[in-house]
């Protein structure tokens, strides 16, 4: 685990992504007013929200999916509004999503779903680009032999995993993940967050990632930012959270899995 | 053009000879937004090395990624299998754990499928005849199975979906009026166009009447209205079927102890085979006011005399030799649609495939069944 004593303090350090007075809303409702969020470079960001708070729509509006009606996001430090298509191209290049169902291009191999970016982006021999779609494959813990199965033809875990090797692809600087350990089994979770770690530490990303999972919360994460009224309630160390007395945050970090997390932690 | 920017981040290589080792001095960025310089910057260490030793010195790598470690690796090890010693030094920390990460090894590429292309052609032509023949034997199954649910939906009415029957015939049937009317109109008044021309060089432009009434009830109007059925709701009966399939929601049904037989297909069959028959009256009905609008245009034949006329020709067997068939097609189109449905697998790819082939097999066996309901009907003389 990254000692978290010698970061420097927040205001000093270099935001990966910074979103400043975001609102998002769909017709008549408001999903989020107001909302700031930084991410600073080179840290793994828990985000966390009760359902139906906007958890989702938050990472789509930074992905630019889900147009917004004000506010500003800024990517490497630049403004994604003010971007010509070329320059929004390279910095879609630079980040890599994890969808929560997944993803996968249905009608291609899990090797040719890794492939898409590569083959769309990077000038590569086909040995090389075989190489490391298998290299991929393997880091995020697949099966050689699972390359060549369509992912109809794998289990929950194993999209997942195979979604993650495409995110990685193209070795992206930051990595969106959206409940990657969903739906994992604890050891199979355990393993993902350790792979994430790993990568982090290794070719230092930014990781935004939203989760339920309290283990991720504990173990992986630097820093917890939490969702709710439309805005960041708080963000900050477990520790800060654990100490908030906002009554949505001490009922998610008090509560019984929180307590049985926190043990196993200890 | 590459922007400067990136291109003072690109990666290099200093050589640096002594006698028995060559000192490749790597600098820049060694990542995947350089891939294709990467590649060759590698091939081009692999002829460097002309020495026993080959010293890596990553000290002046500003970045390194899986890419760059990989390609490194890669090189380091095929230096290896030719003899010569490749190390390593002065890498930071993060870069020892990503290059021991992806640390290279052979991935065995997968055995090429040994096929001759007269083979080929052959496992083809008897896939395809045995495909064909699995189809007929399935279809005569189905058919079996939607006629045992039918009844048993009748042994005990309170099951019988009406909401969704009603619901389905206004999808397959009322919506499709407007278009299966004018298409009927069009092609009634294109037929009586052209018979007239034809006609009138015999003088016998009032035989128009003839040529179309018969043409339009007893085969137009059931084989137009039949295709666009087969376009319009043959489709959409797969594709619900099949993404329902995609989705698990027919498992789901089944394990609430609902029979999807009954609850997804007899309502959708019914429905077609109730709403066919009306939709062909309606297109056999327009054709023939396409028709008599042309014939009054073209040739002079006014309203009353294509009426008159039009009752001495065509009698009720006229009429109805259309609307028997009607049913009939209507059970030939939904069942290939629900069993190409149920035959939807996991990828978006493969329910694409099935709708196409669901249209193209319910057009295809409407018109052999036409060719055999005429063959019937000249045998019976009706």
């Amino acid at each position: 685990m990254l000692d978290r004593t010698t970061q420097p303090p927040d205001k000093d350090r270099e935001a990966a992504i910074r979103v400043r007075d975001l609102e998002v809303g769909f017709g008549e409702r408001t999903i989020m007013k107001g909302l700031s969020l930084d991410v600073y470079r080179g840290e793994i960001l828990g985000f966390v929200g009760a359902s139906g708070q906007g958890k989702s729509v938050l990472t789509r509006a930074i992905l630019g999916l889900v147009p917004k009606r004000a506010g500003t996001i800024e990517v490497f430090g630049e403004d994604l509004d003010q971007l010509s298509a070329p320059s929004r191209r390279s910095i879609e290049r630079r980040w890599g999503v994890l969808f929560q169902q997944g993803a996968l291009f249905s009608a291609l191999t899990v090797k040719q779903n890794v492939q898409v970016p590569m083959r769309e982006y990077l000038g590569l021999s086909d040995r090389l680009l075989d190489e490391l779609a298998m290299l991929k494959i393997e880091m995020v813990g697949l099966k050689p032999d699972a390359a060549d199965n369509l992912p109809s033809e794998l289990s929950g875990g194993m999209i997942k995993r195979a979604a993650l090797a495409r995110a990685l692809a193209l070795d992206p600087e930051i990595l969106f993940l959206d409940e990657p350990t969903s739906g994992l089994d604890p050891i199979g979770a355990g393993d993902f967050d350790d792979l994430i770690a790993t990568l982090q530490r290794t070719l230092g990303l930014t990781v935004f990632m939203v989760t339920h999972d309290l283990d991720s919360l504990y173990t992986v994460c630097d820093r917890i930012a939490a969702l709710g009224e439309g805005r960041v309630l708080a963000a900050g160390t477990i520790e800060a959270m654990l100490a908030s007395d906002h009554p949505w945050l001490r009922s998610y970090f008090h509560g019984k899995r929180a307590r049985a997390a926190m043990a196993g932690e200890a | 053009m590459v922007a400067q920017g990136t291109l003072a981040y690109g990666p290099t290589i200093r050589i640096e000879r002594t006698r028995e080792e060559v000192r490749a001095l790597l600098g820049g960025r060694w990542t995947a937004d350089q891939a294709a310089m990467v590649e060759t910057l590698a091939a081009d260490l692999a002829v460097e090395a002309d020495r026993p030793r080959m010293i890596l010195d990553l000290a002046g790598v500003t970045r390194l990624d899986t890419l760059g470690a990989w390609v490194l690796d890669r090189t380091r090890h095929d230096l290896g299998a030719k003899g010569l010693g490749a190390d390593f030094v002065n890498p930071s920390p993060e870069q020892r754990i990503l290059l021991e990460e992806v640390a290279y090894r052979g991935f065995q590429p997968p055995a090429e499928k040994r096929s001759s292309r007269l083979m080929d052609f052959f496992v083809d032509v008897g896939q395809s005849m045995a495909g064909a023949w699995r189809d007929l034997v399935f279809g005569v199954a189905f058919l079996g199975e939607v006629v045992s649910a039918f009844l048993r939906v009748m042994a005990r009415p309170k099951r019988f979906r009406g909401t969704s029957l009603v619901n389905q015939l206004e999808q397959v049937a009322f919506r499709g009026v407007p278009i299966i009317v004018l298409i009927s109109f069009l092609v009634g008044c294109i037929v009586a166009q052209q018979g007239i021309f034809q006609l009138q060089r015999f003088g016998a432009v009032a035989l128009v009447v003839d040529l179309t009434s018969i043409l339009v009830m007893r085969e137009l109007g059931v084989l137009l209205t039949s295709i666009m059925v087969a376009g319009r709701s043959g489709s959409a009966f797969t594709a619900e079927i099949g993404s329902m399939k995609m989705r698990e929601e027919i498992d789901a049904l089944k394990v609430m102890g609902l029979d999807p037989m009954e609850v997804l297909i007899v309502p959708r069959i019914l429905a077609l085979v109730i709403g066919l028959p009306l939709l062909t009256f309606l297109a056999g009905m327009a054709a023939l006011m396409g028709s008599a609008i042309t014939a009054w245009l073209y040739g002079g034949v006014s309203i009353e005399v294509f009426l008159a006329r039009l009752q001495s020709v065509a009698a009720i067997n006229t009429f109805l030799v259309g609307l028997i068939k009607a049913p009939f097609m209507a059970l030939v189109i939904g069942i290939i649609a629900c069993i190409e449905g149920f035959r939807v697998a996991g990828s978006a790819e493969s329910l694409g495939c099935h709708v196409t082939s669901s249209v193209v097999k319910a057009i295809f066996m409407v018109i052999v069944l036409d060719g055999l309901f005429a063959i019937f009907f000249a045998v019976i003389r009706f």
